[in-house]
């Protein structure tokens, strides 16, 4: 390969699957907001239904 | 995201949230055809190298922000795009029906890629398709003809795409699309291990560094090509599924106290992986048919955007050891990705549907995806089949989803003012705070940008037309795309909702003091 083309290479993977696993190191150091306001009960009941509804689950 | 999401304490949602099972299937949500079948095609006909300076631009400038632009919007007014959108300023309810209505627009041609992988799953256990991938594909294969309107139909097309529909139909109809999504659970992982071989094979090939030369080689002079940036950014956003409502719609069955940003960024950058990967994979096979006819990669000849996948990774699969066993995985869990895919679009309509019309979810669901079958069926399963998809295609992408885009950003920023609003809903769920920069994407940097290139795109339609097609075909297809949309979105949007919109639904949490942490 060429020099101009392993440059590429490397920046495209550095910023492509370095993001990628930089985001998997965040997600699982901070996977969970634990301070601010909680959701009441009944909040929390009614998405429970709503998430047992056939709805969209993935991209394409 | 392949998720449940059921009420636990904080303690076990931690847990989860930050679990292997959480993040694989983050991961597995984002591959799909855009990635794997989609992409290769737009960095060939964008010209490899000079595409990928555009396409990371894109990805960071715009598919995350928009990402999480659609999250914030979901998550907060907790409704499919329609409902969503007028919970937030009720007369952009009609921009929601725009993008649901581009949704459907997609999964009408979508199926119809997935009919191809399931013909070639099926011609992968003898290898089918010959030495001459190409004239395989579109000579014996699609049997592709003249621009018409096509009443020749070509069986080994329509026969996959007509039990592709049933397929859908019933597992719709049988209220088990939980199951299905289950199903990627062993899919996904075996797609990505036989696309991870079928990629490493290509490497290997005589002529595989001439590919890759022209894929990653920048192409400085190729920067002012608007029409190259305007497919970076349309691709990044066709596979994040954003500015369509899809991700609107997906966001707002997640709980309320859900790790929407964090979540969102392995997603995206999952998502541009597999990508990068395909781009490799795919370009790497250029360089090795080219050092077959001994010519240069430039000069392959009667290759375009849409058949390129099936043109390379066969010519991939015929040089691999046990090649047929790796085609069959391949192509099979490519089938299952993408049927997930076009389930999850529909059931994104078929809610906006049912909340608009109160209809039942299961019944609405159906309609929705019987109209798009008998629209898909019709459009492409002739001899006209690609020209149709690859017209269809331009439109709705580089047309329609950036207007889209466009429009949202505007109105959400500037129109109604709500950008900091959903800021701080962002920030008041997710671990991964958003600063006011991203404000400063969403509002002037992508749109300005967006602005510009689609611009270039209209007159660059206009004038030039596309691909040497007749002007009535691109009327038809491309423009009366653009104008079915736009139509049935205003008409959509004048029905009454009769009060099954819940005027009194209250977004939660208030945000409207600052939110610190």
């Amino acid at each position: 390969m060429t020099t101009p083309a392993v440059i590429m290479m490397i920046v495209a993977i550095v910023v492509v699957w370095g993001g990628l696993a930089a985001s998997i190191l965040y997600l699982r150091n901070k996977p969970e907001l634990t301070e601010g306001e909680i959701e009441d009960p009944d909040m929390v009941r009614q998405d429970t239904e709503r998430l047992h509804e056939p709805h969209p689950f993935r991209d394409t | 995201m392949t998720t449940s999401n059921a009420p636990v304490a904080a303690e076990q949602r931690e847990t989860w949230t930050s679990s292997t099972g959480f993040i694989l299937a983050a991961i597995g949500s984002a591959v799909g055809l855009g990635n794997i079948w989609r992409f290769p095609g737009v960095a060939y006909e964008s010209g490899g190298g000079a595409f990928l300076i555009p396409y990371l631009v894109a990805l960071l400038t715009a598919g995350i922000p928009i990402l999480f632009l659609d999250y914030s919007i979901g998550h907060r007014y907790r409704a499919a795009a329609p409902l969503a959108y007028r919970r937030m300023a009720k007369p952009t309810e009609t921009l929601g029906w725009f993008q649901i209505m581009l949704s459907f627009v997609i999964a009408v041609y979508y199926a119809a890629v997935i009919a191809w992988a399931a013909s070639y799953f099926i011609f992968a256990f003898n290898l089918r398709w010959g030495q001459d991938t190409l004239g395989f594909f579109v000579g014996e294969y699609l049997k592709v003809g003249d621009p018409e309107i096509s009443t020749t139909v070509v069986p080994a097309v329509a026969v996959p795409l007509v039990l592709v529909w049933v397929a859908v139909l019933v597992v719709i109809a049988l209220g088990v699309t939980a199951g299905v999504q289950k199903v990627n659970v062993i899919f996904i992982p075996l797609l990505g291990v036989a696309f991870l071989g079928l990629v490493i094979r290509a490497l290997t090939l005589p002529g595989a560094m001439d590919g890759l030369n022209a894929f990653f080689t920048p192409d400085w002079g190729a920067l002012a090509d608007l029409n190259v940036w305007i497919a970076a950014y349309s691709q990044i956003f066709f596979s994040l599924s954003i500015a369509f409502g899809i991700m609107v719609t997906y966001a707002s069955y997640q709980r309320r106290k859900a790790n929407m940003t964090s979540s969102g960024l392995v997603v995206a950058f999952a998502n541009s992986s597999f990508e990068i990967l395909a781009g490799i994979g795919v370009f790497a096979t250029l360089g090795f048919m080219a050092n077959q006819q001994s010519v240069q990669v430039s000069e392959l000849e009667g290759l375009t955007g849409p058949i390129l996948s099936f043109v390379t990774f066969p010519a991939v699969i015929n040089e691999m050891p046990g090649g047929a066993i790796f085609g069959v995985v391949f192509f099979g869990s490519l089938i299952l990705a993408g049927f997930t895919s076009i389930i999850s679009i529909l059931l994104g309509v078929a809610a906006s549907v049912q909340e608009k019309f109160g209809l039942s979810r299961r019944g609405s669901a159906i309609l929705v995806s019987g109209v798009c079958a008998v629209l898909s069926v019709l459009l492409f399963s002739t001899t006209s089949g690609l020209l149709a998809l690859d017209t269809v295609d331009q439109w709705a992408n580089n047309v329609g989803i950036v207007l889209s885009a466009i429009v949202m950003t505007v109105l959400v920023v500037w129109v109604f003012r709500k950008s900091e609003t959903l800021r701080r809903h962002l920030n008041a769920v997710s671990t991964f705070q958003v600063g006011r920069i991203w404000i400063a994407l969403i509002g002037v940097v992508a749109p300005a940008f967006l602005v510009i290139m689609l611009g270039q795109k209209l007159v660059s339609l206009v004038n030039d037309g596309y691909e040497g097609l007749p002007q009535w075909y691109l009327n038809l297809f491309g423009w009366g795309t653009i104008v079915f949309v736009v139509v049935a979105a205003v008409v959509l949007s004048a029905i009454p909702w009769k009060g099954r919109d819940d005027e009194k639904f209250v977004p939660w949490p208030d945000v409207d003091k600052e939110v610190t942490r």
